[in-house]
Formats: C-alpha cells, sequence, structure tokens
C-alpha cells in the first residue's frame, strides 16, 4: 500500500441514506465505504483507476438529528423531454402539486479520516498511466484543497471539508472506545455491464460493520454478503 | 488533458461564496415537524435555513426576472400562474427499452436541451431518471449549504385574531384565533459551492449565469415578501474566485476568513448593527480573489 492516502473529512451534518430507510431518510452511524470512495473520486479520479478504502476512523461520537423538508416526487421523464423538444413546448414539474414531505435522520457534527489506495484499472490504464503519476496528482489536489466537484458527505446539502494527512502527521484520536458492532451497512454498489454491453445492472453488497476503538477496518470487508 | 472541456461558455474558475442574510419578525423557513415554527438545531438552539429553501427563491427570482425567456425557463416550478399547464402532463413517447445504447444516446440528448434551457436544471441539477438508463441525472455545478444563524434564536408565538370566517357552520364556534410564529431577529449565514469542473463537463454553467446567480442571491428576498416571512434582507454576498477550474485553496480556509461576531454580548441582537462583519483579505492563498458583492 506504498500509494495510500489519509483524508480527514468532516462538516456540520451528514446524511449515508440506509437503502432500507429511504423515502423518509435514515442515515447510518457513520460514513458507508462506498460515500468514502465518492468523496475521494469527487477530488480526483480517472477511469484509469480504482480507489479502495482501506480504514475508517469515525472521530466524533455519533449522534443524530431530525429535518423535515418539502421535496418533489415527480422526475423528468425522458418521453415529456422530447416531446417539449420537438413541439418547442414548456416542460414542468409543478413543485407545489408534487409535494412530498419527508423526514431525515441525519448525523451532525461529523469528523472521520478516511484511509484509502488506488489500483490501475487494467482494462482502462493506458501507457502513459503509472502509479507514480496518479498518485502525485491526488496528493497535489488535497494538499491544495481542490476537488472536481465539492465532496459531500451523504447528500449534496452537507459539503465535506477535507485536508490531506501528511505521512509524518499523526491521525486524530477517536472518540469512541472499545468494540461497537454497526450491524450490516452498505460496503458499495457493483456496477456491471452484461457481454454485449447493452444492459447495465448494479448490486449492492453488504459487509458487518464493527468500529475497534472508532475505527473501522475493511481491508479484509470485502464483499462479505451480496444481494 | 485533465479538462475535459464540452462547453465552450462554460465557466473556467471555481467559485465559493458565503451569503449573509437576516430577519425580523419572520418565519425564514417553517419546519413542517414543528407546526411551521421556524427550523431550529435542537441542541444548540441555532436557527436553520435548508438549501432547497434558498434554491426556491433563487428559482422565483430568475422566473420572474426572465420571465420564461429562452435560455431561462425554470424547470422546477411553483404554481403561480395558470400559462404553463399545457405540457408538463403529457405521459412519455414510447421509450426504447431494447437498445440501451440508444437510449443512453437519448437521454444524452434529452440532459442538454434541459440544461440549455432550464436556467434551474443548468445550475442545481435536476433528476432524470428514463427507468432503464440512470444516466440522465444532472448534477449542477452550484450547491449550497443548510444556512445557519450566528447566535441561538429565540423563537415567538403570537396568537392572531380574525374577523371573518370560513363557512357559515362555524359562525357559533370560536375559531377566529391563529397562531404565527416567528424570530425576533437572526443573521443567518449560508455557504455556497461553485465547480467549473461540472459546469465544463455537465451543464455548461457560463460566466453569465454565474452572475445571473450573484443578482439572484442579492435580490432573493425583495420579491419575497409576505406575511409569513418578516423582513429579510441579504446583507452580504461575499465571492472567492479561484484563478482555475479545479480550485486555488481549501473551500474551508476561505470561508474561515469571515468572521462575525456580536457587538455586545450583553444585549439580545436585534439588527443587523449589533453585528461585526470581518472578511480577512491578508495573505490570500495564491490564485484566489475576493469579491464583496455587497
Amino acid at each position: 500500500m506504498g500509494y495510500g492516502i489519509k483524508v480527514r473529512v468532516w462538516g456540520d451534518y451528514a446524511c449515508f441514506t440506509r437503502p432500507e430507510m429511504k423515502v423518509e431518510r435514515v442515515s447510518y452511524d457513520m460514513l458507508t465505504p462506498s460515500a468514502a470512495r465518492g468523496i475521494i473520486e469527487a477530488i480526483y479520479w480517472k477511469p484509469a483507476i480504482k480507489w479502495t478504502i482501506d480504514k475508517i476512523h469515525v472521530i466524533n461520537p455519533i449522534k443524530f438529528t431530525n429535518m423535515r423538508r418539502n421535496e418533489v416526487s415527480e422526475v423528468a421523464k425522458l418521453g415529456s423531454i422530447k416531446k417539449a423538444m420537438e413541439k418547442g413546448e414548456s416542460y414542468q414539474i409543478i413543485a407545489t402539486d408534487n409535494r412530498h414531505q419527508r423526514a431525515a435522520l441525519i448525523l451532525r457534527d461529523v469528523e472521520y479520516v478516511i484511509e484509502a489506495h488506488f489500483d490501475l484499472n487494467p482494462d482502462k490504464a493506458g501507457e502513459s498511466d503509472t502509479v507514480e503519476k496518479h498518485y502525485n496528482i491526488a496528493l497535489r489536489r488535497l494538499k491544495n484543497g481542490q476537488y472536481f466537484y465539492q465532496p459531500t458527505l451523504g447528500t449534496r446539502e452537507f459539503a465535506a471539508s477535507f485536508e490531506l494527512i501528511e505521512h509524518t502527521s499523526e491521525i486524530p484520536k477517536s472518540n469512541i472506545q472499545g468494540e461497537v458492532d454497526l450491524g450490516y451497512m452498505l460496503y458499495d454498489m457493483n456496477f456491471s455491464v452484461n457481454e454485449s454491453k447493452t444492459k447495465q445492472s448494479v448490486s449492492p453488497s453488504f459487509f458487518r460493520a464493527k468500529l475497534e476503538d472508532g475505527i473501522l477496518d475493511l481491508r479484509n470487508a470485502g464483499n462479505e454478503v451480496r444481494i | 488533458m485533465e479538462n475535459v472541456k464540452k462547453f465552450e461558455n462554460a465557466i473556467g474558475n471555481r467559485y465559493e461564496f458565503v451569503v449573509l442574510f437576516d430577519v425580523e419578525n419572520g418565519n425564514p423557513n417553517g419546519d413542517p415537524d414543528a407546526g411551521n415554527m421556524p427550523r431550529v438545531d435542537a441542541e444548540t438552539g441555532h436557527g436553520l435555513v435548508t438549501d432547497v429553501c434558498l434554491k426556491r427563491k433563487i428559482r422565483n427570482y430568475i422566473e420572474l426576472v426572465k420571465n420564461d425567456e429562452p435560455g431561462y425557463k425554470i424547470f422546477i416550478k411553483e404554481v403561480l400562474n395558470d400559462k404553463l399547464e399545457q405540457a408538463y402532463l403529457e405521459k412519455s413517447l414510447t421509450d426504447n427499452k431494447k437498445d440501451a445504447k440508444g437510449a443512453k444516446n437519448n437521454a444524452l440528448i434529452a440532459r442538454d436541451f434541459m440544461c440549455e434551457n432550464y436556467f434551474d436544471v443548468r445550475t442545481f441539477g435536476a433528476v432524470m431518471n428514463t427507468g432503464d438508463c440512470k444516466c440522465g441525472i444532472v448534477r449542477g455545478p452550484v450547491q449550497i449549504n443548510f444556512a445557519k444563524s450566528i447566535d441561538p434564536i429565540a423563537t415567538q408565538e403570537i396568537t392572531i385574531t380574525r374577523m371573518a370566517i370560513t363557512n357559515q357552520k362555524d359562525a357559533d364556534k370560536d375559531n377566529a384565533m391563529g397562531k404565527k410564529s416567528f424570530v425576533p431577529y437572526g443573521l443567518y449565514k449560508a455557504e455556497g459551492f461553485v465547480s467549473a469542473a461540472l459546469a465544463q463537463s455537465v451543464t455548461g454553467f457560463s460566466d453569465d449565469d454565474a452572475e445571473l446567480l450573484w443578482q439572484a442571491i442579492i435580490n432573493m428576498f425583495e420579491h419575497d415578501h409576505s406575511a409569513a416571512r418578516g423582513k429579510m434582507v441579504v446583507r452580504k454576498l461575499i465571492v472567492f474566485k479561484h484563478d482555475s477550474f479545479l480550485g486555488n485553496a481549501p473551500s474551508h480556509t476561505l470561508f474561515e476568513r469571515i468572521k462575525v461576531k456580536r457587538i455586545d454580548d450583553e444585549m439580545p441582537a436585534r439588527r443587523y448593527a449589533d453585528y461585526q462583519v470581518d472578511v480577512d483579505l491578508n495573505n490570500l492563498p495564491n490564485g484566489v480573489t475576493v469579491d464583496e458583492k455587497i
């Protein structure tokens, strides 16, 4: 893992939605590996590389708060857009007619340290894709606070502040002691295409999340359970 | 090249911005969970205004000034007028379910059409899900966090009365009382982000759009007066502009340059003059400029 990075991320609020409770959202107790991957990828990603999350440190105690908002129930329909394009008509969603009030149980005052590394993706990496190159770009972006888009803590209204933890610096100590079993948690979504590349499928994988003194070690978590 | 610029006119700079706005004897954002009382962080007592609440104001302002001008239509509307009913209830055309590649292509064309014509899609994004193909979700370059009050707010509830009644059968009942909840005074701060990378590769959000966005933020409460809101005013809009499209400094270090504090801690704040706002312009990171729009 010579090309590993450590990133501290924090924010006032976070919502890592549990898939079984996503109408009225309920967050997991902590940052999920897939959300952590999303944070890193918002900062730096290329098709030539694949990020893997090794460890997540949960620095702050786990606290929740509740938030109910007016949301819309409708999504844009491709067919309706096509029609509007062809006829030059207007196409809208009337928010007040498609009103859903949804509550969300979200985390507050979160701070995490993500330890991650990347591997080259053999399908996509070209000759000029060396690990050194990608590693240095990633480090440079982290040091300068650069991003492709603002990383978020689960949903876009909860922006994540981030900074690189240098190799010589210490990881902040977690406020959580002992073993905490968080139950089954989403590991990541697996994206695949069938052989003729006509259909894409997405399937989730889960693992048993256990915090040891605030640290979630994912190196052996892999795809423990799959549905 | 790292930069995959698809739109000629898209912004070339990353931005962050901070908006300070206040409310006087009004309810900036009601909480549906608490009988429409102003939103409060239950643990700290600080007032909250959600991201979607502010985006709504921005959309409304754009709709008002641009009046559905081509390129500046608003996708997510409120029903304020009835001129727009025709198109939207139409059901879908036949989606070509057998040919995923074709569907993907269709979705991309539709996505570009939506971005080109609708200011809010170009700015905030929209969910355009065709069922078979998930590529139609547009992530917009502009994102806003929850706004939070600088100090804990005190919410008040007052009882109001009315002369008239709704139904004749209620004439004998004593139902002429109503409730109104408000914040005597609150100064709120919201932080926002503009990703040039998403503007360049996905939506084509341009420099003109950015200028219009600042105008909309400055004026977002000017045309939103109502019985519930009281007096709401945008006091400051501070924009951090990065030289490059990826940015030149971490966003939190820029936000931390803005310090807002109460001048007299003894008395509750009741007006903007009770606060002092300092923007630290010393030793700005290379390539970052600060523009105080108001």
